[in-house]
This record gives structure tokens, C-alpha cells and sequence, in this order.
């Protein structure tokens, strides 16, 4: 894992998201603590509503007008949160990139890519329109986008899943971001292009020094690209720490069952263990730990307290039944 | 993998696939492009080769259709042809002002409420309520009649009553577009608020409100004779189809009068309905499948 240097570069202190629905408010994000550091690749994992896009979205300000955030997120410096329109939209596409889940809907069907490329650049930087295409063909290439010049005056609507992934990343990139959020950046596309889609994300990390925060359902791809990884659960942390701590001293036993889950090529014997029950509505706050009703470990003071997150080895975990290290062997190899 | 193959599958069924609905639809908008062009036509040239003059006596009062007066002459011993080529000048570009400055009001309207969504959006929409409430002749008849006749106030009378419709269309249209993912990323790139209505909202929603347009723009005519006609539009002696279908109503025997003009306003009401429902099988794409 890449050190701290002084200061994290995207900082998420207790944030709230709350979205207003007919007859009351779903509370998607329930005081979320996220620290990324410059450099790092940082893993949001968790299942569908359990508030990852919806932080992070929070974060640009991106939400839907009936969604309301609280709390702080600090982005170098700058309280994002509190932030006016005109520092947000500098924020957004320039130091911030974005790429979303589904390429196929994430791109304008009526304008050329090299146009919308060029349109990213536009935005941000004072430069002549016939500049920001010759630029938007620069990012085609560094994206890896096979003939690049020939293809820029394509429409979307003529490109495959991952070509348009590529798109997405160089409209992403194309104002030299400090950070890279890529909203589960491969679950739309078939697993062979998903793994090229990993190795640009993972070659452009190294080249130009990107942080990611990588947003993903996908602990196949945590496991290739990240350093960190914060497990979410009901709109909190569950559990976060470097990723070889959660992948090889697995603590909260969510993480367990995410995990247990999954099926392994070099273990075929084994049996994947769903985990039982169903994600919690977050119409009301839950009483006690959020996981208590499907935790296979849970002990009557769990439906009681909603457990903190502490320290154990180098990660934090929420779990009011620790310490687990001796079962740990067992769910997670 | 079997979503693409069943897709091909459905269009190697169907062959090339045409624009048109059927043979008969491609006959029909032939038809009234044909006939709009004509019309466009005589609106532009009709001065250099009208046989005679719209607004002076050129023989004996009300006779019938003969070689030197095709369509014959009217009370004041006006040629019925020529008065009603000319009529073209005064109804058709008022009709085209209506729906250009409807449409443009509409949009402007409707974009802002379907795109800002609360306060702007009440308001906006209350207004096309309110104006939806009328039905739009009588509404239009009492806007004319307050502004007092003559083909201007009407022009105004008939845009009020006919932005509303163009503003519930655009919004409702913004609407939807706006909750796109390409929207978003628009927005993540850092685009302003205008720049994505303009650059990304705009241009997908705009399709159904050129399709109205153009069906609208034969209603609007039907719409403006019916002013004239009652008297709230133009006033004679102009050669509007409205007002010398009035004058030809006193005229039983003498049908000519009234039927020429009713031709003329049948033609071109049709024409652009034809245009419009040939815009929408080549534009709308929900429409085709």
C-alpha cells in the first residue's frame, strides 16, 4: 500500500444521504467515514443499496433533487459538501473524473464521440475547438482505442461495450484528474473485455500517477487493482483496511460471507455459501447491527447496539462479536 | 449473445427496413409535399402571373366558373380565383408565425420547467392549465375580440392559445431525457446547467415538437380562417379564405364564392397533416416499431 503523504487527497468524515420517497426518507448513507490517499487505489465493495454510488455522487454533488448529504467531504483541501456551483463544476471532470456503470447509456447517442470528448476538454481548459478534437484523438489513443482517427467520428451507437467503456474513461481522463471514480467501470461488459478494461485502468494508474476510487460489486476486481478496500453494508462501513487484510484476515463476517460466496477455480470442491436473507430497506434506521438479522455469528447484544468501528490488526470493522481471528481460517479460505 | 441474434433475426424478417408505414402513406406524403410546395409557391410568385387583381371589380358581379373566370366572380365583382390564390399571402405565413413563435415561447417554457422542476415548473404548467381549460376557439374568439379584429391581434390570440401545447410537450420530453445516464455524465464532466439543456437535453427532446408543429400547422389555418370568418380576424376588403368564405355564405346559388376558398384551406389543412404523419414515420422512432 502507497504510504500517506501529508494529507488525504478525498476525505469523507460521518456523511448522510438521505432520499426523500413518497411517505418518508430512504436513508441510503448513514455517517460514512472514507479516507483515500494520494496514489491509492481505493475499493468501495458492497451489494446493490447498500449507498456506494450514492456516496460517492453525494460527493460531486451529482445527487437527484430529493436526496439531501450531511457531513464533510474534503477534497484536497476543498469542503466539497459546502462548495458553490461554479467551484463544484471546476471540481467535477477536472480534478475529479467520473465513469459510470453502463457505457451504453452513459454516452450522448446523438454526438460523435471525438465531439464529446472534446466537449470534456472544452469545459475546462481555454482552447480552440479544432485543438480540443485533435486533443480528444490523443485521449482515444491513450485509452488504447484501436485506430483512433479513423474511428473518432463514430456514434455510439457503432461501438462495442468496451470501446465505449474506453470512451467514457478518456472523457474521464481528459482534464488530467487527480482521481479516477469508476462507478462499478466493468459490470456491463463481458468478462474478457472487462479484463482489458482492468488493465487500462491499471497501466493509466501507473502512468499518470492515479488515484481510483473504484466503485464495484466485483471482488475479482478488487483483488487485481486494489490497495484498499472499504466493505459497505447498509450504508456504512463494515469493514476497511489494506486488501490483503480483507481478503486474508477477513474480520466482520459479512466480509465472510461476501467471500465465502464466491466460487474459486483452485478450490472446486468447495461449496459456495450464499448469504442468507435479504439487505435491510433503510426506510428507518436499523436497531442494533445493521448485518444482526442475516449474521451467522450474532449474539443477542447485536440486535441491541449498532457496533462501532475499531482497530484490529491494520484494518477498522464494525462487529460487536470481535475478536473472530479464530474462526476467520475457515469462512474465508 | 442471443439478444443480439434475435435482434438480426428480426430485421433480416422485415428486409431493408422503409420509412414508410405503408406504400399508401408514401403516397400520401408525395401528395402534400406536392401540394404545400404549390402553395408555397403561389404565396411567393402570385403577383407576377394572377390573372387579375384581388381587391378590384373585373367584370359582372357573381358569375358562375367560365374560361375568362375560372372560379367566377363574387359580390363586388371580385375574380374568386384570384382573391383566392392571394388569400395564401394572408393565411399561411400568420399560420406560420403562430406555430414558429408557439413553438419557440413553448420550448423556452417548457424546457425551463421540465429542467429546473419545482417553483419554475409550477408556475409554468398552472399557466398551461389555465389555458387548457378553454377550449381553444372560444379562448382564442375572446382574446381576438379583446384585442379588437384584424389579422395581427389574431395572430397574438392564436399564440396564446397555442405555446401551452408545445410547453407540456418540451417538458414532459426534458423530463424524461434529463434523468438519462448520459445526462449525468454530462453533468460529471463539469458541464454548466445551460450547456447540458442546450447541448444535451435540447436536441432529444425537440423531435415530437416538430412532428406537432407540422400537424399543428394545418389546424392553426383551420384556426385562422375560423377567426376571419367570424369576423375577429382579417377585415375586408383582404383576400383572407375566412372572411370570403363569410361573404360567400350570403351567396346560396351562387356556391363558387364560399367553395373556393373551403377548397383551399381543405388542400392545405390536409397537406400538412400528411407532412406531419410522413415526419413522424421517418423521425419518431417509437412510433415505427
Amino acid at each position: 500500500m502507497i504510504e500517506a503523504s501529508t494529507q488525504p487527497l478525498l476525505e469523507i468524515r460521518d456523511l448522510d444521504v438521505r432520499f426523500a420517497v413518497r411517505g418518508g426518507h430512504v436513508h441510503a448513507v448513514r455517517g460514512l467515514d472514507l479516507t483515500v490517499h494520494r496514489g491509492e487505489v481505493a475499493a468501495v465493495v458492497g451489494e446493490s443499496g447498500s449507498g456506494k454510488s450514492a456516496s460517492m455522487l453525494a460527493a460531486l454533488g451529482l445527487l437527484d433533487v430529493n436526496a439531501a448529504a450531511t457531513g464533510s467531504v474534503r477534497f484536497d483541501g476543498v469542503e466539497l459538501l459546502r462548495a458553490s456551483p461554479s467551484v463544484l463544476r471546476s471540481i467535477r471532470g477536472g480534478r475529479i473524473g467520473m465513469i459510470f456503470q453502463d457505457p451504453m447509456t452513459s454516452l450522448n447517442p446523438v454526438l460523435d464521440i471525438r465531439r464529446q470528448i472534446a466537449e470534456a476538454v472544452i469545459t475546462h481548459q481555454q482552447v480552440s475547438p479544432r485543438r480540443a478534437e485533435s486533443k480528444a484523438i490523443e485521449l482515444l489513443e491513450m485509452v488504447s482505442f484501436p485506430e483512433a482517427t479513423r474511428h473518432a467520428r463514430s456514434y455510439p451507437h457503432e461501438l462495442s461495450g468496451g470501446m465505449r467503456q474506453r470512451v467514457m474513461i478518456a472523457m474521464a481522463l481528459a482534464n488530467d484528474p487527480d482521481i479516477l471514480i469508476a462507478d462499478e467501470p466493468t459490470t456491463a461488459l463481458d468478462v474478457t473485455v472487462q479484463a482489458q478494461i482492468l488493465d487500462l485502468l491499471r497501466s493509466l494508474r501507473r502512468s499518470r500517477e492515479l488515484t481510483i476510487v473504484l466503485i464495484t460489486h466485483d471482488l475479482g476486481v478488487v483483488a487485481g487493482l486494489a490497495d484498499s478496500v472499504h466493505v459497505m453494508y447498509a450504508g456504512r462501513i463494515a469493514e476497511s483496511g489494506p486488501v490483503v487484510d480483507i481478503f486474508h484476515r477477513t474480520q466482520h463476517p459479512y466480509t465472510a460471507g461476501l467471500l465465502a460466496s464466491l466460487p474459486r477455480l483452485d478450490r472446486p470442491d468447495r461449496e459456495l455459501k450464499p448469504i442468507g436473507g435479504i439487505p435491510p430497506r433503510l426506510y428507518e434506521a436499523p436497531v442494533g447491527c445493521a448485518f444482526a438479522p442475516r449474521c451467522q455469528y450474532a449474539v443477542a447484544a447485536c440486535s441491541d447496539r449498532e457496533p462501532m468501528l475499531q482497530p484490529v490488526n491494520d484494518s477498522l470493522v464494525a462487529c460487536g462479536v470481535l475478536p473472530l481471528t479464530d474462526r476467520t481460517p475457515e469462512v474465508a479460505r | 449473445m442471443s439478444l443480439l441474434s434475435a435482434e438480426s433475426r428480426i430485421y433480416a424478417d422485415a428486409g431493408p427496413r422503409s420509412t414508410w408505414k405503408s406504400p399508401w402513406r408514401r403516397v400520401t406524403v408525395i401528395g402534400g409535399m406536392i401540394v404545400a410546395v404549390v402553395w408555397l409557391i403561389v404565396v411567393f410568385t402570385v403577383q407576377w402571373w394572377a390573372p387579375y387583381s384581388p381587391l378590384e371589380a373585373v367584370g359582372k358581379r357573381l358569375q358562375p366558373p367560365s374560361w375568362d373566370h375560372w372560379l367566377g366572380t363574387d359580390a363586388l365583382s371580385r375574380d374568386v380565383f384570384t382573391r383566392t390564390l392571394y388569400g395564401a399571402r394572408q393565411t399561411l405565413p400568420v399560420s406560420l408565425a403562430v406555430i414558429v413563435t408557439a413553438v419557440t415561447i413553448g420550448t423556452v417554457l417548457g424546457a425551463a420547467a421540465g429542467f429546473m422542476g419545482g417553483k419554475v415548473d409550477s408556475l409554468v404548467m398552472r399557466l398551461v392549465d389555465v389555458t387548457f381549460a378553454f377550449p381553444p376557439i372560444f379562448l382564442a374568439m375572446a382574446v381576438a375580440a379583446a384585442l379588437g379584429p384584424g389579422l395581427r391581434n389574431a395572430f397574438f390570440a392564436m399564440v396564446i392559445v397555442w405555446w401551452p401545447i408545445y410547453a407540456r410537450l418540451i417538458r414532459g420530453q426534458v423530463m424524461a431525457v434529463k434523468h438519462r445516464d448520459h445526462i449525468q455524465a454530462a453533468m460529471s464532466i463539469g458541464a454548466t446547467r445551460w450547456r447540458v439543456l442546450h447541448k444535451h437535453v435540447l436536441p432529444l427532446s425537440f423531435t415530437p415538437a416538430l412532428i406537432n408543429a407540422t400537424l399543428d400547422l394545418g389546424q392553426v389555418v383551420i384556426l385562422t380562417a375560423t377567426l376571419s370568418f367570424l369576423g375577429l380576424g382579417a377585415k375586408p376588403p383582404s383576400p383572407e379564405w375566412g372572411a370570403m368564405i363569410t361573404d360567400g355564405a350570403q351567396f346560396f346559388y351562387q356556391w363558387w364564392i364560399a367553395v373556393a376558398p373551403g377548397i383551399a384551406i381543405l388542400t392545405v389543412a390536409m397537406a400538412f397533416n400528411f407532412l406531419g404523419d410522413g415526419l413522424r414515420d421517418a423521425l419518431d422512432v417509437r412510433a415505427k416499431r
